[in-house]
């Protein structure tokens, strides 16, 4: 018997204001023909919404980092559609895996070719803590080689999680001070970890 | 001719007399031990002749057995006999306390990088190696990983628990 063809002859509008996310403007005063607001505000929103990742994958929470760009989960919702591979273009360096010993200098080099302002997030328990590999020969934690702004526990988490991560960093973004680069405690911090 | 494991001990006993001992038969692999100043004779002898001609080496790695003083380390080479399609193992024993052994990489020249992790994970020193530097881990490391030298993990230790994998 032959399928019956089946048109689509009822097709549902689309509601452009559902389907749209629009960023939601900071607080401020508004007049006739005038908005003000704090410059810190502007430029963070302006920051948290177009990050650009730098993926770092070394191992299976790579593997959960491409589900996570894929359509399904789809990162390129918070505006990360661009995925860099040089960090010299990059804000947002996305470690994901394991990091032995002998690769911690080259991550230690890739945060350092990164420009500020820059944000590191750590996924997946090897990168946070070593996870399983408590061992001679697996560095325990990236925190060891360089600051992490925000770590995603998981062994490995799910797509979700590395999202609910990238939340949190899009919101220390946004609220972060044009001034915090040029603070004191941040420069004791890098300097804790011997970067210039 | 089959080339026996009886004829190959038959002919390194000719050959090499109360130097080489430990015969074993294992799962019919033929398995002895030399001292570790005659490794290098005993396999350019496996290796020239006309008969035995072990040319192809398999494997080369360390084993630790830290209740053994005086032999504290083996040495194990895997040779292979590619025409004949026999394998053996030949196994020198040193002391921790000093554990050089002549390189074999003139002789092989695979036995460049395996002496080097051998090197790497249990510190013994082969004699005349080129390049004898760590082939795994950092530059900096100070101690040899593999060594039965290190106590296991304590399991009482809560500093790594389950919250660290998401099953908190």
């Amino acid at each position: 018997m032959a399928r019956p063809v089946r048109f689509n002859i009822h097709p549902k509008e689309g509601d452009i204001n559902s389907a749209v996310a629009v960023a939601e403007a900071p607080a401020g005063y508004s007049g006739d023909g005038f908005f003000t607001t704090k410059l810190s505000d502007v430029v963070g929103l302006a920051r948290k919404n177009s990050i650009w990742p730098l993926p770092f994958a070394t191992s299976c929470c790579g593997i959960e980092f491409m589900a996570t760009m894929g359509s399904h989960y789809d990162i390129s919702r918070f505006g990360s559609e661009r995925v860099g591979f040089s960090p010299r273009q990059c804000d947002l360096l996305m470690v994901m895996g394991t990091i032995a010993k002998k690769m911690a200098p080259v991550l230690r080099q890739v945060y350092l070719q990164m420009a500020e302002p820059r944000w590191v997030l750590a996924v997946g328990a090897c990168a946070s803590s070593g996870g399983i590999f408590d061992t001679y020969s697996v560095l325990q934690g990236i925190d060891q080689v360089i600051p992490v702004d925000v770590y995603v526990p998981g062994c490995p988490p799910r797509p979700e999680a590395i999202l609910d991560g990238f939340m949190k960093i899009q919101e220390l973004v946004g609220q972060e001070s044009i001034r915090r680069r040029n603070s004191p405690q941040y420069q004791a911090l890098m300097d804790s970890y011997g970067i210039q | 001719m089959e080339l026996s494991n009886q004829y190959i001990q038959q002919r390194l006993t000719e050959k090499f007399g109360e130097q080489v001992f430990n015969f074993e038969d294992t799962y019919g692999m033929l398995s002895f031990e030399a001292p570790k100043d005659q490794n290098l004779k005993v396999m350019q002898f496996l290796y020239d002749d006309a008969e035995l001609q072990f040319r192809f080496m398999t494997d080369l790695c360390a084993v630790n057995y830290p209740d053994q003083p005086g032999r504290e380390l083996a040495v194990v080479y895997h040779l292979h006999n590619l025409r004949d399609n026999v394998r053996i193992r030949f196994k020198v024993f040193t002391s921790v306390a000093e554990p050089d052994v002549y390189t074999a990489s003139q002789l092989f020249s695979t036995a460049n990088w395996m002496e080097r992790e051998t090197y790497d994970f249990y510190g013994v020193n082969f004699v005349g190696h080129p390049n004898l530097k760590r082939i795994l881990n950092v530059d900096e490391m100070d101690y040899f990983p593999m060594r039965k030298e290190y106590p296991l993990e304590d399991q009482t230790r809560i500093d790594k628990d389950d919250e660290m994998f998401g099953r908190g």
